[in-house]
């Protein structure tokens, strides 16, 4: 029977490949550590300054953030909430979603969940690729995401990016447009301080997709290890008992 | 041991209630082969993940909203706000899985070595009814989230309905309750899902226990072990399933609750087998997905119905492709029942077969490419030619020699 089960394997292996994959557009990884607390509360404050003023989370609470992120309740009230809401309110926004449809040409989307709907890699990659586009009225595009709603939010700390197109001729002989970004001028941060900036911000969007997971990895441990020892205990228990069956 | 027994409060009971006999009946006098191996888990598996579906289930009604408004939002309190939310829905969902691994292994199981064979093709149907009301309740269950992949997944089956000609439309709307999947039908499916399936599910598996009690077990040799008695009427080669194979069955719980654990704890979506990219975004019905999947355990039949050209012939030949299943016992009529001691060619078609499945089930997550569509075809023939097979191969198999005992 052993045979069947190598077979069955062996057959799941492109399945498990391909549920990894992804859409056309190469994502850098994002290589977050949720871990990391001060990356985390680095992106909390990120989040609240640049994101929630248009998109809401509003299946989150402040209060459970901050006992999470060891932020403590003042500090949150003082200076994460600008909505003059309370520590256990959840993270709305006050924009009018009718208003925001005449602003942006659509609702922006609620970002509780949106790292588990995006993946990380996915939001590292076009949070950092939009570029210069005068032919929108907003002013910008992204390459990962074309003809996005939302304008370079972070643009006062990267800069401005251009697009650069070269043409390159594949082996058959068919040419292809590959776009590339350059960093035509500069924000407040270098590249390299950007980067981790927007890992940052990951980071925490990751979080906020699943607030408990810190806590099912740290319970997992325990329960694993548990019922390893309950195996042996049941292994033994079944040795004995079967000592007379020949 | 009926003297002792008759008193005290157990004593009591029996003088007005078979408990006794009934522990008797079906565990402390229930002989069951003494060679079952590996395959032999999954039946009391799929029991104790139908309990743990059951109970996670009921806790998480607690707290969620069958509520198109509300729906999405309160999976994600329960996943945050509600205490221990998160372990219980993540259960839940890898549970749903889960019990497919477990009913699809136990399936395979009843068919190498021959379980469905007369005198048990009652067990066998009433198995393969648990597996259609399985599906069922999986499917409804997954509308449930109110994600964008549970409502277009639901949106293309019931859509399916609407292929049956003549009434098809007119039935699909009355499935769905309006014309497009909506509050009405997520309120139905949350009733079906909680109360209506549940309810049947747990009388067939009284039913399937039942009936296999009636005809006893059947073992990896496919040998009758009621042949052979002792003087008391024993079967020589049987044991009490209690204590021995509650005990045997311990083992099995420990290590599927260690998979599980691992799932649950480290991986809940599986690499999006198990919770799905897109089901993180809330349903809306002016957005259709660019790929729409059905789950795992639904896309062998969801293959079937996309490599048919025609769209009913499509879902006739899915529905045919469960149904088929339900025919095995009078399908295969060869006299041996265990793949131990069947010819080559019969474990050929069954190798065949087991490919087909799986592969029917790669490619019905993949997108219809002319490619795809095309082994899709092929592996589609090669599944419903193994049920054909299976009624002349017996006619020119070279079979081994049956033992008379288990070995």
């Amino acid at each position: 029977m052993k045979k069947y089960l190598v077979i069955v394997l062996l057959a799941l292996a492109p399945v498990c490949a391909f549920a990894a994959g992804g859409h056309g557009v190469h994502l850098d990884h994002a290589n977050i550590d949720p871990t990391n607390r001060q990356s985390l509360q680095r992106g909390a404050s990120l989040f609240v300054n640049y994101c929630l003023s248009c998109h809401s989370a509003s299946l989150m609470r402040y209060e459970h953030m901050g006992n999470d992120l060891g932020i403590d309740e003042k500090l949150v009230s003082e200076n994460l909430i600008f909505t003059g809401g309370k520590v256990g309110d959840l993270m709305t926004v006050a924009t009018a979603p009718d208003d925001a449809k005449i602003w942006f040409g659509t609702v922006p989307p609620d970002l509780t969940v949106i790292a588990r709907a995006r993946g990380v890699d996915w939001l590292y990659t076009y949070l950092r690729s939009f570029y210069r586009d005068d032919s929108r009225h907003i002013g910008t595009n992204n390459l990962v995401f074309p003809d996005v709603g939302m304008p370079n939010v972070l643009w006062e700390l990267q800069g401005i990016q251009e697009p650069v197109i070269t043409t390159v001729k594949e082996d058959d002989g068919t040419e292809v447009k590959v776009v590339e970004l350059e960093l035509a001028e500069q924000g407040t941060l270098t590249p390299v301080e950007f980067d981790r900036t927007v890992r940052d911000l990951v980071n925490f969007l990751d979080y906020l997709g699943e607030p408990a997971k810190h806590d099912r990895r740290a319970l997992g441990t325990k329960v694993v290890l548990f019922l390893l020892f309950f195996l042996v205990l049941a292994y033994m228990l079944k040795r004995d008992y079967w000592k007379d069956v020949h | 041991m009926g003297e002792k027994w008759n008193k005290g409060l157990l004593g009591w009971i029996d003088a007005r209630f078979p408990l006794s006999k009934m522990w008797n009946e079906h565990l402390a006098e229930y002989y069951a082969p003494k060679n079952f191996n590996f395959w032999y888990y999954f039946g009391s598996l799929a029991l104790m993940v139908l309990v743990l579906q059951i109970v996670t289930g009921i806790w998480l009604t607690m707290n969620y909203k069958p509520d198109a408004e509300m729906a999405f939002n309160s999976v994600e309190y329960i996943m945050r706000d509600v205490n221990w939310g998160w372990l219980i829905r993540y259960m839940h969902s890898t549970g749903a899985s889960m019990f497919f691994i477990v009913v699809y292994l136990h399936m395979f199981r009843g068919l190498i070595y021959g379980s469905f064979k007369k005198p048990r093709e009652l067990i066998w149907i009433f198995g393969m009814i648990i597996y259609v009301c399985l599906m069922a309740e999986a499917f409804m269950g997954y509308l449930l989230p109110w994600g964008q992949m549970s409502y277009w997944g639901a949106q293309v089956i019931i859509s399916l309905f609407g292929a049956i000609p003549g009434i098809g439309d007119a039935l699909a709307l009355w499935i769905r309750g309006d014309f497009v999947i909506a509050d009405a039908t997520l309120n139905r499916f949350f009733a079906f899902h909680v109360i209506a399936v549940p309810i049947v599910l747990l009388a067939l598996v009284v039913l399937h226990i039942l009936a296999l009690h009636e005809v006893g077990s059947n073992n990896p040799d496919g040998v009758d072990i009621k042949k052979h008695k002792d003087e008391n009427g024993i079967p020589l080669d049987g044991i009490p399933f209690h204590p021995y194979y509650t005990v045997k069955d311990i083992v099995g719980v420990a290590v599927f609750l260690i998979v599980f654990s691992i799932i649950v704890f480290f991986a809940p979506e599986m690499g999006g087998w198990f919770l799905e990219r897109d089901n993180f975004i809330p349903a809306d019905p002016l957005k259709t997905p660019e790929h729409i999947v059905p789950l795992w355990y639904f896309t062998p039949f969801y293959a079937i119905l996309r490599a048919v050209p025609d769209k009913f012939l499509g879902v006739v030949a899915m529905g045919g492709a469960i149904f088929v299943m339900f025919l095995l016992p009078w399908l295969d009529r060869s006299p041996v029942k265990s793949i131990r001691y069947r010819g080559t060619i019969y474990k050929v078609a069954i190798g065949i077969f087991v490919i087909s499945f799986i592969a029917l089930g790669y490619l019905g997550t993949q997108p219809a490419t002319p490619t795809a569509t095309n082994f899709a075809r092929l592996f589609s023939v090669l599944y419903f030619g193994f049920f054909l097979s299976l009624l002349i191969i017996p006619k020119f198999e070279k079979t081994k020699p049956v033992p008379d005992r288990v070995t």
